[in-house]
């Protein structure tokens, strides 16, 4: 009797296995099926010659270009804005705070982690409410205030990661620096943050990997379906993760359809390469000072 | 030449206000939230809101619906993608550890990097006409579509979790077990699983919170009409995209309360699930956490 379970259970789980390895194959397949053959300079740049359009010198209209170039300046600013306040804050947590501090503050980066990213662009969106009412009656959602909403939802992944890789680092090396008689920053400047940096490095990634995706913060700050490429960064945008949204919904013809596989394909490009190089530079940061064992 | 070093009081100062900015954060996103329901507290705005009916027009703005869209997602979403999920943490971690098992696990992490709108996307066209020729009537817009890609988007994290805590359990345990003649899956089941519970359940409602909070799978294939989820095949909204929506779409005032409530209702749910993980397994966070990396995710979008 126990014996069937078991194999029926081992059947289960081999299927679940094999299920979910078809599922992730066949995703990528039917994208790469729909959408290679539209992966031209023309679902870039339209007509516009694209010379031009890089320089600025005329605007692009069929193309995707404006929403790269959205996408782009939003994940440089966001993570302009989120990578020195993240990895500072995981240096005084793995470095400074005492284990009580460190539980506070980590519950609070826990909380902010788990705040659906929705929450995160409607604060965003009650900011310009509020400074409508106080300050400035003229406020708009815009480019930057999408980037510091994306900051906020990135900032958890900074701070974990650079805790982690400080905190990793064994007792033994973290035992130089003060033996050579350094202070305690000079320690983490010459010493922790060197041995660190590469798991550092890919916890930036990722989250440069996490702020190119997130459609719902930007949905509620400042996203629009077609504007060109944006003049300041208080002006309304486009991006990428938006466009394959809007055209999933509103494609008004089969053109329009394919250009969505196309730009849906280009983002997953964009997301598996920063994923895979995240992986690993964290895969070679983790094995890098541990002592193998003989087998 | 002398160098000259800043004062390392000021060092760490500066570092204490890094630190600090995530605690202001989701203080001023709660105090913000909580300001703009301040007027649904002042006469019958609470009831209005706190109701069954979604109703723009006569003046109707409950949300009620959307939280039980909320729910009834969230929920069918983790029991299809848990079972499946503990299948292939048994798979990975005791019966397969070979080419295959790397294969899984790599498949795994890579699910958590796909972005959200690009597993809506293909689902809008693969997913969405199975259901309605399966349904016969409606769209194909329904509850167990959205289900179903949003299991399909939980899976790695609840997979990652598990994996990392079920490592993570005292090797001794399998030893003992395999050496009393206990078959791979009968360790896992009698065994490994029992002693591994508090970090399973903790999985569990980790993907229960990324489900509850994702905007763009519901947003874009549950439909959004503004009702109750009475059966599998019909269309709902959830609070998220309930959100996203609203706000989209400028309407009256006593909309965008809705849309506040909505937000700190998801809000006060989120932590609250948040806060029973902490109570479940605490070393849950911190470890698992890094290994998600929910890339995802929070993350969900």
């Amino acid at each position: 009797m126990n014996r069937i379970s078991d194999r029926i259970l081992v059947g289960l789980t081999w299927l679940s296995g094999i299920g979910m390895c078809m599922v992730v194959t066949g995703l990528l397949l039917f994208l790469i099926f729909h959408g290679i053959r539209q992966i031209t300079p023309a679902l870039f740049f339209g007509d516009t010659p694209w010379l031009k359009a890089i320089t600025g010198q005329s605007p692009v209209f069929d193309g995707i270009w404006p929403a790269v170039t959205g996408t782009v300046l939003l994940v440089f600013l966001s993570s302009a804005i989120a990578v020195p306040v993240g990895v500072a804050s995981g240096i005084y947590l793995a470095a400074y705070a005492s284990s009580r501090q460190r539980a506070f503050w980590g519950s609070m980066v826990d909380l902010l982690s788990g705040t659906p990213s929705i929450v995160m662009g409607l604060f965003g969106f009650t900011m310009i409410l509020f400074l409508r009412k106080t300050v400035n009656p003229t406020a708009q959602t815009g480019l930057f205030l999408a980037a510091v909403c994306i900051a906020l939802l990135i900032l958890p992944y900074l701070i974990r990661t650079s805790q982690a890789a400080i905190a990793g680092i064994s007792t033994h090396l973290r035992l130089i620096g003060p033996a050579a008689g350094f202070s305690k920053w000079q320690n983490i400047r010459h010493v922790l943050l060197p041995l660190a940096s590469r798991g550092i490095l890919s916890g930036i990634i990722l989250a440069v990997g996490r702020a190119s995706e997130d459609t719902a913060v930007i949905l509620l700050t400042g996203v629009v379906a077609q504007t060109g490429i944006p003049r300041n960064i208080w002006d309304k945008f486009e991006a990428l993760p938006f466009r394959i949204y809007y055209l999933a919904a509103e494609h008004r013809n089969a053109t329009e359809l394919e250009q969505g596989f196309a730009v849906a394909l280009v983002l997953l490009f964009l997301t598996g390469f920063l994923f895979a190089i995240a992986f690993l530079l964290n895969r070679y940061a983790e094995n890098r000072w541990r002592i193998r064992r003989y087998q | 030449m002398l160098k000259i070093n800043p004062p390392e009081k000021w060092i760490e100062t500066g570092l204490f206000m890094a630190a600090v900015v995530s605690a202001v954060a989701i203080v001023s996103i709660l105090l913000l939230l909580i300001y703009f329901c301040l007027p649904l507290f002042s006469g019958n705005g609470l009831s209005r809101v706190f109701s069954w009916r979604w109703q723009p027009i006569d003046g109707q703005f409950g949300i009620l619906p959307m939280c039980a869209g909320s729910l009834a997602l969230s929920i069918l979403a983790l029991g299809i993608a848990f079972p499946p999920a503990i299948g292939i943490c048994t798979l990975v971690h005791v019966l397969s550890r070979g080419v295959f098992a790397r294969i899984v696990l790599i498949l795994t992490h890579f699910m958590t990097g796909i972005p959200t709108v690009i597993y809506g996307f293909v689902s809008v066209f693969v997913l969405v006409p199975r259901i309605r020729s399966l349904s016969e009537a409606g769209t194909g817009f329904s509850l167990l579509t959205a289900a179903i890609t949003l299991a399909i988007l939980i899976l790695p994290t609840i997979v990652l979790v598990c994996y990392t805590r079920l490592e993570q359990l005292d090797p001794v345990l399998r030893l003992a077990s395999a050496a009393m003649g206990f078959t791979p899956i009968q360790q896992m089941r009698h065994v490994l699983m029992p002693a591994a519970t508090k970090g399973v359940a903790a999985a569990a409602i980790l993907g229960l919170g990324r489900a509850m909070g994702d905007t763009l799978i519901s947003l874009m294939l549950a439909g959004n009409a503004a009702q109750f989820p009475g059966s599998l095949f019909t269309s709902f909204r959830s609070l998220t995209a309930h959100i996203g929506l609203v706000v989209a779409t400028d309407s009256q005032s006593l909309a965008y309360q809705s849309v506040f409530a909505a937000g700190l209702v998801l809000f006060l749910l989120v932590a609250a699930l948040n806060l029973i993980i902490r109570k479940t397994d605490n070393r849950i966070t911190a470890n698992a956490f890094l290994r998600v990396q929910e890339t995802r995710h929070e993350q969900n979008f």
